[in-house]
């Protein structure tokens, strides 16, 4: 059973932008696109560890703002002819909130053990 | 027995006339007088043979063998000097006198010579026929002609003489050059043309006196005392339809031979045709409608139904190396309105009038490869009420089903203009694919074409896609982006032409593949939209990368660098200190003096980003936008104010310059430097824009580089004062901004432009002006401290959405 946790109102996140969580074990990027669906990824580059909350986000993708590569916000694969996949966690909206499953944060923390 | 036709005059008109009716197998037994001594011949292509392209003999139509072989009697240098038309024959000049059963006039026009005292010196002439032409190839560089005349066949003569070295003047009454083909803008283009050929071009000048020394003419006197010596004197000032012989006759004639739709005369035995003739009250001066006419009057005489019908004719103009194309009508009206479109940087500008939802005149200057398209619309008169907004860029442009680009330059006539900057045509680059040039690099290392500004290279591929079918590909065009199939400069058209002052609305008009574009392209469209609509369109800060939406430059561990402006370089005690304090305040590992005479704090972590800039705000420091494809730095050296070279205020110039600039976005970086005298010490002539500071002014040069190109700056222009170096300043950002491809530094810009065009584009005080106010719109909008703004209302936008500790998982 998920475990929601409130983590901001929507509108703390721009259309087609993304705001960083912090968590004690690294930083999760939060991500809104055009049509206002959100998705949470970690916030590192499979590249060269690029923060993905500060890149630029079309569609369901987001382009790493170090050398751009170009990262699926559904599935977290690298695309196009680079690799590499980024770690994803459930997330949605809610009444105007944006809400992330608690089993992210110990997912994270059993990864970093 | 043959009937016996009389033709009067061997031109254009009778010449095809003749072809028909031999073809038709018509029994007539033809004998054809012409007052020059010589028989049909393309009257057109005098101007080639002028010019020196062609020989006489490649420009004759119609030989002995010909006449021959259709057994025409030719009395060629001969007259007809009378006719009897109760009795039904012909008086020759030698008094010879022969009958006829059917008579057609064909006898041209008479070039109107203006009644000017002196008109009747030797060394006057018109321009009309084969003697004309060769006094004019006698003429070289020694020797001075005035023409007085600025339209088609005037400017002919004289492309045709400068070509061969003569020094000719051009002298036109009214106020612009073929007035009634063209409209003023593009009579401007064409004087310019005219005059960059060196030929002397002054309009608005009354002819008052041709002045003579022993019989021969020696100069033309104007109304306002200049005296333009000369050894031969052109008029070409219009012609008249040559009717004399016809209203002796007793025919009904007005300003030409009286005809009906037959090509009969007021006598039914009696035909007329080319510019002799006035049919519905028109006059005729160029071949098209003639050959119409020749095609009637071929038929009449066979005894079938034809009937001439005027068309719209629209005129194509060949004086040499300019493009002009004019059709229909284009007087201002009322009810009319215009459709302009100007691309300064090929020299292409066109206009459509438009009465009523139809084209109904066109002017082109520059580009006339859609002409026909135009013409056709004219013609058809077509509703153009759907297709107006983008109207003006032609077919390529039109909604519906897009044209396929390869069907189009597959239709387009083998002189069709490809290469503006080179002037190659279609028909020369598939005569180099013939001879083997099988790509691209070879086509241009054949033709030159596409080998300059290289906005042609779509077309030449596609010439060869057509030429060669399936032994070509084209190379993928160059798009934006995997978004869209436009290049930049499509886009950049459509925004401004249907005023698109949205993303959405590029997204939507432009046929966007995806939904909100991608990191490539949305830079692009944010840059390209708030240059052209500073006050339309809003900034959208997620379309831009994250250096220029945090307003800091993102380092390699995720930490940004701060660079506040330290305007044309100095600096204070006090600043230095607000940043050694700041430093020690947000724990700065670097702090380093950069190549663009400021300090960088290196690694400062984004949420710290609204507060260290606060310290340095409030000791008075602003944005440097070391992150920005927009003002950079304005380097300068001490000028005056210490060293011993100085010749002017350098520092104090590049703190205005650095003043008046800053916040503006450009499609690249944009660095200047100001030297207060040629040692150069702020190196000026490596920035996109410098300024040489000298005892006489300001030398203003652009397109400098020293990153991964090193460039030095070229002259634009050199200015008394330091206001105008500003103004020039202003303006050449200005045109920068209006005109670049996103991400073309100022040099990538002018080796695709050119310099000669942005020199004018400056030198215009007019344009200048209007440059510098629409810079300034613009930056009524942009010139701001972003740090300030970010502070107020964003700064919470820096700080984690976040903060979940470890507890929040259990
Ligand atoms: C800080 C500085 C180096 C220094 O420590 O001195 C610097 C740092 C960077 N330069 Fe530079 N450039 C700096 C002066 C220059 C200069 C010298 C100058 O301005 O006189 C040049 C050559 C002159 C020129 O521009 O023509 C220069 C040519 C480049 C280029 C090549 C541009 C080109 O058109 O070829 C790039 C790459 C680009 O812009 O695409 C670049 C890009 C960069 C970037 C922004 C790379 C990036 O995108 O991250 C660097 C950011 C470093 C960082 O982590 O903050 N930097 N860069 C200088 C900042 C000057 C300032 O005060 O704003
Ligand atoms: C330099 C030049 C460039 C031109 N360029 C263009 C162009 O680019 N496009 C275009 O459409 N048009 C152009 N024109 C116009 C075009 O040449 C004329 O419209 C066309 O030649 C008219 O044909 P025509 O048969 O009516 O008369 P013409 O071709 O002038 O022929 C008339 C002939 O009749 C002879 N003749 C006259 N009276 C008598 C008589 N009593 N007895 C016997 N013979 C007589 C004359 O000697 C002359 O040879 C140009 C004209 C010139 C001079
Ligand atoms: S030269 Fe410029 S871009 Fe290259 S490493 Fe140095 S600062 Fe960075
Ligand atoms: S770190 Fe993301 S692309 Fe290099």
């Amino acid at each position: 059973m998920s475990d929601w946790i409130d983590i901001a109102p929507l509108d703390a996140v721009a259309q087609r932008g993304a705001r960083m969580i912090k968590t004690a074990h690294g930083c999760i990027a939060v991500f809104r696109t055009a049509d206002d669906e959100v998705f949470a990824l970690d916030n590192a580059c499979p590249h060269k560890q690029g923060p993905l909350a500060e890149g630029i986000v079309h569609g369901k993708a987001v382009t790493c703002p170090l050398h751009n590569w170009v990262i699926s916000l559904e599935t977290g694969m690298v695309q196009g002819a680079d690799e590499g996949q980024v770690a994803t966690y459930p997330a949605r909206v809610d009444d105007g909130r944006i809400l992330l499953d608690r089993a992210f944060l110990t997912d994270r923390r059993l990864a970093a053990e | 027995m043959s009937k016996k036709l009389i033709v009067i005059g061997a031109g254009m008109a009778t010449g095809r006339a003749l072809e028909h009716i031999f073809d038709a197998g018509a029994d007539y037994d033809v004998t054809l007088f012409n007052a020059e001594p010589r028989g049909n011949y393309n009257r057109i292509m005098l101007s080639p043979v002028l010019s020196g392209d062609k020989s006489y003999e490649e420009i004759v139509t119609h030989d002995a063998a010909w006449y021959d072989a259709n057994s025409v009697t030719c009395r060629f240098g001969e007259r007809i000097a009378q006719i009897d038309r109760a009795a039904k024959t012909v008086t020759a000049e030698n008094g010879d006198v022969l009958p006829y059963d059917k008579l057609m006039f064909g006898t041209g026009s008479n070039p109107f010579m203006i009644p000017l005292p002196g008109h009747d010196l030797e060394g006057v002439i018109a321009y009309r026929d084969l003697e004309d032409t060769e006094r004019m190839m006698d003429l070289g560089p020694d020797n001075k002609v005035v023409v007085i005349g600025g339209g088609l066949l005037g400017l002919e003569a004289a492309a045709g003489m400068a070509l061969r070295g003569v020094d000719v003047t051009v002298v036109h009454i009214m106020g612009h050059l073929m007035e009634r083909q063209l409209d003023e803008a593009a009579g401007y283009l064409l004087r310019k043309a005219l005059v960059d050929k060196g030929i002397t071009v002054k309009c608005s000048a009354n002819s008052k006196e041709i002045l003579g020394e022993n019989g021969h003419v020696k100069a033309l006197l104007l109304d306002d005392g200049t005296e333009l010596p000369c050894d031969l004197l052109v008029m070409a000032v219009g012609i008249r339809p040559n009717v004399k012989l016809a209203a002796d006759s007793g025919l009904a004639v007005g300003k030409g031979i009286h005809v009906d739709d037959q090509m009969l005369t007021s006598d039914p035995d009696i035909l007329a045709v080319g510019e002799c003739v006035e049919h519905d009250g028109a006059i005729f001066g160029l071949v098209a409608p003639l050959y119409d006419q020749a095609k009637v009057a071929a038929l009449t005489l066979q005894g079938e139904e034809a009937k001439f019908v005027q068309k719209e004719i629209s005129t194509k103009l060949k004086v040499t190396g300019c493009d002009l194309f004019s059709a229909g009508d284009f007087a201002d009206g009322e009810g009319r309105e215009d459709i302009v479109f100007r691309d300064p940087a090929r020299g292409v500008y066109r206009r459509l009038v438009i009465e009523n939802d139809v084209v109904i005149g066109a002017v082109m200057y520059g580009d006339t490869a859609d002409s026909n398209w135009f013409f056709g619309l004219i013609k058809d008169k077509t509703d153009i009420a759907e297709m107006r907004d983008t109207l003006i860029f032609g077919p390529a442009y039109q909604g519906g089903t897009p044209m396929d680009p390869l069907a189009a330059v597959a239709a387009l006539p083998r002189d069709a203009e490809i290469c503006g900057c080179n002037g190659i045509c279609k028909g020369q680059i598939e005569d180099a694919i013939a001879e083997g040039a099988t790509d691209l690099g070879a086509v241009r290392a054949v033709t030159k074409a596409s080998g300059s500004c290289g906005t042609c290279t779509g077309l030449v591929e596609q010439v060869l896609a057509v030429t060669l079918g399936d032994d070509f590909v084209i190379p993928a065009a160059a798009s934006i982006c995997g978004c869209t199939d436009m290049t930049h400069e499509d886009v950049r058209r459509m925004i401004k032409s249907r005023t698109l002052t949205s993303m959405q609305a590029v997204f939507q008009e432009c046929g966007w593949k995806t939904s909100c574009g991608c990191h490539v392209c949305r830079p692009a469209l944010n840059f390209y939209l708030l240059a052209d609509w500073p006050i339309e369109y809003q900034d959208d800060p997620q379309s831009r990368f994250i250096n220029e939406r945090k307003h800091a430059n993102i380092q390699k561990d995720g930490t940004f660098s701060v660079v506040p402006r330290m305007w044309g370089g100095i600096t204070t005690p006090d600043e230095l200190r607000a940043i050694a304090d700041a430093a020690d305040k947000y724990m700065v590992p670097t702090v380093k003096v950069t190549g663009g005479q400021r300090i960088d704090l290196l690694g400062v972590k984004g949420e710290d980003l609204p507060a260290i800039w606060k310290d340095l705000n409030d000791a008075g420091m602003v944005s440097g936008y070391a992150y920005s494809k927009g003002l950079r730095t304005v380097k300068t050296c001490v000028g005056t104010d210490h060293c011993r070279f100085g010749t002017q205020d350098s520092t104090g110039l590049g703190i205005k310059l650095e003043k008046t600039l800053h916040g503006s976005w450009t499609p690249h970086k944009l660095k200047l430097g100001v030297s207060g005298c040629p040692r150069n010490c702020a190196e000026a002539t490596c920035k996109d824009i410098g300024v040489i500071c000298v005892d006489s002014g300001y030398q203003v040069s652009i397109g400098g580089a020293a990153g991964m190109d090193v460039k030095e700056t070229e002259l634009l222009i050199q200015v008394p004062t330091e206001d105008e170096t500003i103004l020039v300043i202003k303006a050449i950002t200005q045109l920068y901004r209006e005109n670049a491809k996103y991400l073309d530094r100022i040099y990538k810009w002018l080796g695709k432009v050119g310099m000669d065009w942005v020199k004018e584009q400056i030198d215009d005080l007019d344009n200048r002006q209007a440059l510098v106010d629409r810079f300034e719109l613009s930056q009524s909008v942009y010139r701001h401290d972003p740090w300030a703004k970010h502070i107020e209302d964003k700064a919470e936008t820096y700080q984690p959405l976040a903060n979940l500790p470890l507890e929040a998982a259990e």
